[in-house]
């Protein structure tokens, strides 16, 4: 007889071995997945996971992508994972990411064609984030005020953003030299609001930067800093962390600014980097993907910092496989789907110990 | 503008119809619940028994199979999350959330090659033969068997709940487990149970989407609809009628929005699509400004169950 025994202290061996094994075991379903789309699985596997950084032929136009994909993946990761530590479930970060967005790229087009760079990439980044935040703060008021569930409330606020961001791609934001076609003035090509490559070959852009800085900081917070104790008190013992003083309102809220704050970043970073402009789909679902990393990360920064790398990667080894072997783009979504499952089945090991024997009487 | 246009009688009849899909998702959502599961996943679960459905009836020709199968295929997509949530013990918000990106991106995948493929017509009835009375006939007499089949499965549900003992079981093990499992009662097996239930539910309201209300394949059809029926089970504090209320409630905002999009209102349209979305969140914030316990929530909702304990 099976039975599971909770552990007294979750097991730090198996907390570091179930991501791996759990990319290894969605690599193995994933090529069952991918053998009945017609694909030879090992090839599809090698083009995801190898090829993008080693391959002759592809690794010098796919290896600057890793960190241009990985960029805002791990700096919305990063503001997940605190709120998720503290219970307090944000899953609207794709909405926040595009109010980022669309904050600081008016902002910067309010100030167009001003040559002043050292003000106008700072306002806009600024205010990428106040976007962000502001955003968020909507479920975190009517959290705190009207008790209202945030998980829902986030979630469908991302559908309000996506209205949003189509009304301002096609009327107040559209480049007025642009002959009518939807879409901002390109960010990108404008000096004073551009998000360059910062190292050539790199594909490290300012976003890439602030992600950095956000795995040190939140780093530096979860484990050294009152409030990140307290943050993981409150999602260990809601009530314990009430006794000590913890105000779970002002965490809601905290959590919320965070996690809005630095998805808005990486929206701004995005649309004056990589994706240029405002058009209704520069957003690639990156909000979303976020909570897996956040997760596959084990919602430890520097395990987020690991993470988000790895689902990088999973992107542009998916759009690889796609060019060569016309591996739909929606297979890689399952396969991250996947990749989520297993991981969660998996964190049962940490927490519980597996016991064979006899079963006693209950 | 001409609102002169818009039929009151073709209006409550379309919203109906625009209510459908997340009312059955949410009548099964509301069993889930019932037993102290909240599973986050039914966004994942209707888009995959959206394409389940279409692809089979294409396939087969037969509406009847199709919906069959969608029901077939949200339960089974349900069952992941089941055996994630009851055996592994994995957080419930987290699976819900990985259930609903994996149902995305799987349904997407189904679908390549239906793109753009009708659906064979599932047609209206004519019940009793009375579809034709004015007013009444179309409102009341004239629609599919899936729309009547929602109302009956609301029926149904609350029927169970209320005066069936095995309602009361489920009931109990959603208030409490641990002693609901003193009893003696099986609960991850109830439990499961209620998550395909769910999941069934969830499948035919998606399936009501793609071979009924669009009718066709496009990726991410759903569009939130999953999310909407979440919102309706607290907002219908978790009881069948009121859940059944706010799903007429809700298909009346979108069929009166479709409406004047259609009529040329002077609010963008963009504005106008928003509006379900923002009417939803604020009804969340009217009812759950109240005390949430006194709302109906079961005591155990979200938490996870191990014997051991």
């Amino acid at each position: 007889m099976i039975r599971i025994v909770k552990r007294r202290n979750p097991s730090q061996a198996w907390a570091w071995a179930t991501p791996i094994l759990a990319v290894l075991l969605t690599m193995i379903v994933g090529g069952f997945m991918f053998a009945a789309l017609g694909k030879d699985p090992f090839e599809a596997i090698r083009l995801i996971f190898w090829d993008p950084l080693f391959s002759e032929q592809f690794a010098s136009y796919s290896r600057p992508q890793l960190l241009v994909k990985a960029g805002p993946l791990i700096l919305i990761a990063i503001g997940l994972s605190i709120g998720f530590r503290a219970g307090i479930w944000n899953i609207g970060a794709e909405g926040q990411y595009i109010m980022g967005a669309i904050c600081g790229a008016a902002v910067g087009l309010a100030l167009y064609p001003s040559e002043a760079r050292w003000l106008v990439f700072p306002l806009m980044v600024l205010f990428g984030g106040i976007g962000g935040i502001l955003w968020a703060m909507i479920p975190a008021l009517l959290k705190t005020k009207f008790n209202t569930n945030e998980i829902l409330v986030s979630l469908l606020l991302v559908y309000v953003a996506e209205q949003f961001l189509a009304k301002m791609a096609f009327g107040a934001l559209r480049n007025p030299d642009g002959q009518g076609f939807p879409g901002s003035r390109n960010l990108a090509q404008w000096s004073s609001s551009s998000n360059p490559e910062l190292i050539a070959g790199t594909g490290a852009h300012w976003g890439v930067v602030a992600a950095i800085i956000a795995v040190l900081v939140a780093f530096i917070l979860m484990t050294r800093h009152r409030v990140g104790f307290d943050i993981k008190l409150m999602g260990v013992a809601p009530r314990a962390a009430a006794f000590s003083g913890v105000n779970p309102n002002r965490m809601v809220v905290l959590c919320l600014a965070i996690s809005g704050g630095l998805a808005g970043l990486a929206g701004l970073f995005e649309v004056t980097g990589p994706s240029g402009q405002i058009t209704d789909s520069f957003n690639q679902g990156y909000g979303f993907t976020a909570i897996i990393v956040a997760f596959l990360g084990r919602l430890n920064p520097i395990g987020i910092l690991l993470a988000g790398l790895l689902m990088g990667l999973t992107f542009i080894g998916g759009e690889l496989a796609q060019l060569m072997i016309g591996l739909p783009a929606s297979a890689i979504q399952a396969f991250q789907g996947m990749l989520l499952f297993f991981l969660l089945a998996l964190n049962l090991m940490s927490d519980y110990r597996i016991e064979f024997g006899q079963k006693e009487a209950a | 503008m001409d609102l002169s246009a818009i039929n009151p009688v073709l209006l409550i009849a379309a919203l109906m119809v625009a209510a459908t899909p997340i009312l059955l998702a949410a009548i099964g959502e509301l069993v889930v619940e019932k037993a102290g599961v909240l599973n986050l996943g039914v966004e994942g679960m209707m888009i995959t028994g959206a394409i389940a459905g279409l692809a089979i009836s294409v396939e087969t020709g037969s509406p009847l199979i199709g919906f069959l199968c969608a029901a077939i295929g949200g339960a089974l997509l349900s069952l992941i999350f089941a055996v994630l949530v009851l055996y592994f013990l994995s957080n419930q918000v987290a699976t819900g959330l990985a259930l609903t990106l994996f149902g995305l991106g799987l349904s997407s995948m189904m679908g390549q090659g239906y793109q753009g493929v009708k659906p064979p017509l599932t047609e209206k009835m004519n019940l009793l033969g009375l579809g034709d009375l004015p007013v009444v006939g179309p409102i009341l007499f004239g629609h599919d068997w899936i729309v009547y089949l929602s109302i009956t499965l609301v029926i149904g549900v609350w029927a169970f709940l209320k005066f069936t003992r095995a309602g009361l079981i489920l009931r109990s093990v959603g208030e409490n487990a641990e002693a609901a499992h003193a009893l003696g009662y099986k609960v991850n097996l109830i439990r499961m149970g209620a998550i395909a239930f769910g999941g069934a539910c969830a499948g035919v309201g998606g399936a009501y989407i793609s071979m009924v209300r669009v009718p066709q394949w496009v990726d991410g059809m759903t569009a939130g609809a999953g999310w909407i029926a979440l919102a309706l089970v607290v907002f219908g504090a978790w009881r069948a009628g009121r859940v059944m209320v706010g799903a007429y409630l809700f298909g009346g905002i979108t069929v009166l929005q479709l409406n004047l999009q259609a009529a040329g209102v002077a609010i963008p349209v963009e504005y106008l699509s928003m509006s379900p979305y923002l009417i939803t969140i604020l009804v969340l914030v009217l009812i759950s400004a109240g005390r949430a316990r006194a709302l109906g929530a079961p005591a155990a909702l979200g938490q996870t169950f191990h014997a051991s304990r």
